[in-house]
């Protein structure tokens, strides 16, 4: 029997993979079961959203904000976000004056409870080189021109430490609800590398 | 038949990883692979940061022989992280995993797609998803 081409760009790793998972079920290893549900978990539940409504909150509750800033995790949890990759959580604020964005130069460390799992430009080898390098330049390119006054700090993630950015509200949305206003939080405007705009 | 590997909402409150512009996973290997390697996780078999680590050295070696970062796929780089934990952790060799990924290319017309039931082929089901 001659081997069939598979559908995917990559057949040997898809391959590989799929021999992986059929020999750890084999061996009583892996629960087929719980394996589905982790992915629907982070394919559906866990996401961007989480985190605007952290976002929201902040903007609209001022002891919370301030909570927020102190201890993330804690804040976090709050809202009942948390689990792995949600270890700890700094939140970093955005202002007029300073720009927050986050990398993780070595792999692809984020915060997953509150942004689910990383976009691929976030893994990609020149985002990670070049944000460093020339974040001026590299946030341009991603359509968020900074003025030159403007403080860039980027901020590369860790094992220990994840960051959330805290973007500035945007003006005129002072008659938004809360649920209103998680609505235009962006994952992008999170990792630092796009602004919250009003509707 | 669609390549994903469980049926995703497009609209509700279910959607919103994808309203932010991309799916989460490009292949239904890697949801598969991400998956298994956070079920390990979840039983102790080992932990994240031990994965990490192995995560962090397939990044840095696929980086280093390859400057120009083109053709980078991550969760190759994670396929790679996890095959030599399990392999050095005694709980599967690498030469198994050949071995296996040779019998299952080996399978008949068919038998080609992940989210296929696989239980004609000479490979022992994998999985079955929906």
């Amino acid at each position: 029997m001659t081997a069939v081409p598979r559908p995917h760009d990559h057949p040997d790793v898809a391959l590989r993979a799929e021999a992986l998972e059929s020999l750890l079920l084999e061996r009583g290893l892996i629960d087929p079961n719980v394996v589905d549900g982790l992915i629907s978990r982070y394919e559906n539940d866990v996401g961007p959203m989480n985190g605007a409504r952290v976002i929201a909150k902040a903007w609209t509750d001022a002891d919370y904000r301030q909570r927020l800033l102190d201890d993330g995790t804690a804040a976090i949890g709050e809202l009942g976000y948390s689990g792995p990759q949600g270890e700890h959580i700094e939140v970093l604020e955005n202002s007029g004056k300073v720009h927050n964005v986050v990398v993780c130069t070595l792999c692809s460390c984020y915060p997953w409870p509150v942004l689910g799992l990383p976009p691929s430009w976030y893994k990609d080898p020149a985002y990670r080189a070049r944000i460093v390098r020339e974040p001026r330049q590299v946030l341009a390119e991603m359509d968020l021109a900074l003025d030159d006054d403007v403080e860039i700090r980027v901020w590369d993630s860790s094992s220990e430490v994840r960051y959330l950015v805290l973007p500035e509200r945007p003006d005129g949305t002072s008659d938004l609800s809360e649920e209103d206003l998680a609505a235009l939080v962006t994952r992008d405007a999170m990792v630092g590398v796009a602004r919250v705009t009003a509707p | 038949m669609s390549e994903l590997p469980v049926d995703l909402p497009i609209t509700g409150p279910m959607a919103p990883p994808r309203s932010n512009g991309e799916m989460v996973f490009d292949a239904p290997w890697e949801s598969r692979l991400f998956g298994v390697t956070m079920a390990l996780v979840e039983t102790d078999r080992f932990s994240w940061s031990e994965f990490q680590q192995r995560l962090i050295a397939a990044v840095g070696r696929w980086e280093a022989g390859h400057p120009d970062g083109e053709g980078y796929r991550y969760y190759e780089r994670w396929a790679e992280a996890l095959e030599s934990l399990l392999d050095d952790l005694g709980i599967v060799a690498v030469e198994t995993t050949d071995a296996r990924a040779l019998a299952l290319a080996a399978r008949p017309a068919g038998h080609d797609h992940h989210d296929d039931h696989h239980g004609q082929g000479p490979g022992p089901a994998a999985h079955d998803v929906p």
